[in-house]
């Protein structure tokens, strides 16, 4: 579709436009009175490279300046919740790698955590650790691909986004050895995980944690510093602390606002009580802490993997008492969930007692990080609204469903 | 001063640049098709049929219980049973599959039809150049295409191929034993009828002498 | 792992300590404990209609709980019961010997009727301690799908309202912009309903033009 034809030009009155838009409160952009500035609207989407995926931002826009952002998705929605109430507790597994896509392990220990919470299932010492060195993996390479896809969408085409995918490669490398996959894992089990990692995967896992360290100084080398960048991102799509905790923004993204909240140290969920690590904090809320952030979390991530690889006892990995196939759970319901790379991925399960969840409900931490999209960027340039989008994090696969 | 930052990442981006000729952590990618990274054991794409021995037909593992075609979460298997039945690997009769047809457009290779199956029959295989001029019958495999030997397993999953032979080997030494042991009873206690009868023959025919001591 | 209703300080966030605030704090306010039988052990308060609002603004504000962090929203469906029991009673029978009374088996089927639901998650990230778990059940399916939005108290129901909206068919009284979300504008139903009928699906076409042989094909090659 060429530029031109989806841009389309409306010659609606402003006032009216506003009164129909805006709730009290918002009304703080006018027109440009000086120069009669006209408002256009523009689809940025479904198809456009700085969307992530299938998604949708009708723009208002007074000169350069946005007045008005209304999200649209749906896209990709497939009714993963119903897929999954007409399925099996298991056969749900591995519906839940296609909701994030970058990061099925985590989307894997959600929903199986959230199971082990309305059954009351055990999980033994070894496969605690394997989950831990599984997401904290996953951790690293969704944050790697994030700032290279950040600064893809600034218009660094390539170099930095070449890189992150490089070190992503090794990392699903390791995925692949052990699950028998790259993206869509399907690894994790009500109980344990399906099969038990080897001595020569733990030790090649451990060298190239030892190398990780080195890829971030790269990396930052390559960008912290960078005038461009800085220009670029500071001030920009600034998120306040409150509405931040209001909007039930999560994630990286909450802690850029200055919000002490990780669901790893706050519900210490898995064995993360036992590991040392730091959640780092930003004070603007502005794209370059959400940046930062990022940055800071491959480290602690890497201070994780460190102390988990050197503690990793031996011990069977699935519980034996957990029957995986043909799951019942009793009467009742649960809610799980987990720090996932991108926020706070929940699960909500209802049991009525058969072999299907009576109702399944995936909390997806990128729809509700989009719920103040608009917030962030009105009065920003679409080039600015294109890195905040960039910034958020979002995969399509989970906001849509 | 403005721009320094800039001229550091370059220097970086050179640093890379030169890396990538000499350091193999630099360079990943590899000149695909001409090189190949090799896939690791565990790796899978979608799922085979085993068959013992040479006939694909007489070989195939798979019993037809359907537990695959229950649990396939995209429900990309369509199984239906046969009427009569073939002797498995033990010996036993079982029923087989008169068609088998997997989906594969439709099949997210998750791989829970291999983790459910309790007769060893379904595995996954590695191969992905898969990519076919027709899509709707190009894709829809049947037991002809699907069906695999046992040494085609043994050669793309070596260890996980070691362990499965070793514990249908133990089943089948198992069942033979027990057979055997079975054989050996319904010997023994044929033969013990048979001296019974001839006892009583015996005793019958000496019925006037007198008993022997 | 601590007990995931008890927060380090020590305030009690079960449900029975919430309601006792909540009867005390917002006067009118109907709130019923609703047992969970599942190991999680995550029980919840239902909430009535007239006071939900006003009662979440004091769950939020409230010094000791603040629970500011809406997390999950969820809707769920209930659909009608018929509940088929068997009652032994005595009626009076025409006998050959006249009547006489007999104890008879009944079936007797009784309706229950279905409601939708919302179900609330919320956390405190200030005081770090949840799930408090919030309900609102509708009157029934049809008409009196309504519900009123939390969406002024918590930011974050804004989305999840709408779907709950657009997936369920709950009308949320309140909500500045309630819209479809996932489905497109003209859809007119609810996918997540439990008697859901998903239309017909289309046939793909086997005979798209570019399989060899095909009519177009062959159009091409005639000419």
């Amino acid at each position: 579709m060429s530029g031109k034809s989806m841009m389309e030009e409306s010659a609606i009155g402003l006032d009216e436009q506003m009164g129909a838009t805006y709730g009290a409160g918002r009304h703080t952009l006018k027109p440009d009175a000086e120069h009669e500035s006209q408002i256009l609207e523009v689809a940025i989407g479904p198809q456009h490279p700085s969307t992530h995926g299938v998604f949708r931002m009708d723009v208002q826009l007074d000169g350069e300046r946005v007045v008005r952002l209304k999200p649209v998705f749906g896209y990709l929605h497939r009714n993963h919740e119903k897929i999954a109430e007409n399925a099996a507790y298991l056969a749900a597994i591995p519906y839940t790698d296609r909701l994030d896509y970058l990061c099925s392990m985590t989307n894997n220990w959600g929903y199986v955590l959230a199971v082990e919470k309305l059954v009351g299932i055990a999980v033994p010492e070894r496969t605690e650790y394997i989950r831990v060195i599984m997401a904290e993996l996953t951790r690293f390479q969704n944050h790697s691909a994030l700032v290279g896809f950040l600064l893809q969408d600034m218009g660094a085409s390539g170099t930095p986004l070449m890189y992150a995918f490089r070190e992503r490669e090794k990392i699903l490398d390791l995925f692949e050895a052990v699950s028998g996959a790259r993206m869509m894992c399907n690894y994790l089990r009500f109980g344990g995980v399906r099969v038990d990692c080897t001595p020569e995967w733990l030790e090649e896992t451990r060298q190239l944690v030892g190398r990780l360290p080195r890829f971030v100084d790269e990396f930052e080398r390559l960008l912290r510093g960078n005038e461009i960048l800085m220009a670029r991102t500071q001030g920009v799509g600034v998120l306040p602390r409150e509405l931040a905790v209001s909007a039930g923004v999560t994630g990286p993204m909450l802690r850029a606002s200055g919000v002490n909240y990780d669901i790893r140290k706050v519900d210490r969920y898995g064995i993360y009580d036992r590991f040392k690590f730091r959640v780092p904090l930003g004070e603007h809320g502005d794209v370059y802490d959400r940046y930062m952030m990022r940055v800071l979390e491959m480290r602690e991530s890497i201070a994780i993997l460190e102390q988990a690889l050197k503690e990793i006892p031996d011990g069977p990995v699935q519980d034996p008492k957990t029957k995986v196939r043909g799951l019942r759970p009793k009467v009742g319901e649960a809610y799980g969930r987990i720090e996932s790379p991108k926020g706070e991925l929940g699960f909500y399960l209802i049991s009525d007692g058969t072999m299907n969840p009576y109702r399944y409900r995936v909390r997806p931490p990128c729809l509700i990080n989009l719920t103040i999209l608009e917030d962030m960027c009105l009065g920003l340039s679409v080039a600015d609204v294109v890195v905040t989008l960039g910034s958020v994090d979002i995969v399509m696969g989970e906001v849509d469903r | 001063m403005l721009g320094e930052g800039i001229v550091k990442g370059l220097i970086e981006t050179a640093r890379n640049f030169v890396g990538s000729y000499v350091d193999k952590d630099r360079l990943v990618t590899v000149q695909y098709p001409e090189e190949r990274n090799p896939l690791p054991e565990a790796a899978r794409n979608f799922p085979f049929l085993l068959y013992d021995g040479d006939d694909p037909e007489a070989g195939l593992r798979c019993v037809s219980c359907h537990i695959c075609e229950k649990e396939c979460p995209p429900r990309c298997i369509h199984i239906e049973k046969s009427t009569d039945k073939k002797p498995d690997f033990v010996g036993k009769q079982q029923f087989y599959p008169k068609v088998f047809n997997i989906d594969v457009s439709v099949c997210m290779s998750c791989q829970i039809c291999v983790e459910v199956c309790p007769f060893d029959a379904i595995r996954m295989d590695k191969e992905f150049e898969l990519s076919t001029d027709d899509r709707f019958g190009g894709l829809l495999w049947t037991k002809k295409e699907l069906a695999k030997p046992n040494e085609y397993y043994q050669k793309i999953h070596p260890m996980e191929a070691a362990e499965t032979d070793a514990r249908r080997a133990e089943e089948l030494k198992q069942t033979q034993a027990k057979a055997a042991a079975a054989a050996a009873a319904a010997a023994a206690k044929a033969a013990e009828a048979a001296k019974a009868a001839e006892a009583a023959k015996a005793g019958n025919g000496a019925a006037g002498k007198e008993p022997s001591a | 792992m601590s007990s995931p209703s008890i927060d380090p300080v020590g305030v009690d966030v079960s449900a029975e300590a919430i309601r006792a605030a909540l009867v005390k704090g917002v006067p009118g306010c109907e709130a019923t404990v609703v047992e969970n039988g599942s190991p999680s052990a995550q029980h919840s308060l239902l909430l009535d209609h007239e006071h939900a609002v006003e009662a979440a603004t004091f769950l939020r504000d409230h010094a000791e709980f603040r629970l500011d962090f809406c997390s999950n929203v969820t809707g769920v469906d209930w659909p009608d019961k018929e509940v088929t029991e068997k009652v032994k009673v005595t009626k009076v029978v025409d006998g050959p010997d006249g009547p006489k009374e007999q104890q008879v088996e009944e079936t007797r089927k009784t309706l229950i009727p279905g409601y939708l639901e919302t179900v609330y998650h919320l956390f405190s990230m200030e005081k770090k301690h949840g799930p408090v778990i919030l309900r609102l059940r509708t009157a029934n399916r049809g008409e009196g799908n309504h519900l009123p939005s939390l969406t002024p108290v918590w930011r974050s129901a804004e989305f999840q309202e709408r779907e709950a909206f657009d997936l369920f068919g709950i009308v949320f009284d309140g909500h500045p912009d309630l819209r479809r979300i996932l489905m497109w504008e003209d859809f007119t139903d609810h996918p997540m309903r439990k008697d859901y009928v998903p239309p017909e699906e289309d046939e793909p076409v086997m005979d798209d033009g570019c399989a060899p042989g095909s009519s177009a094909e062959q159009g091409a090659a005639g000419q």
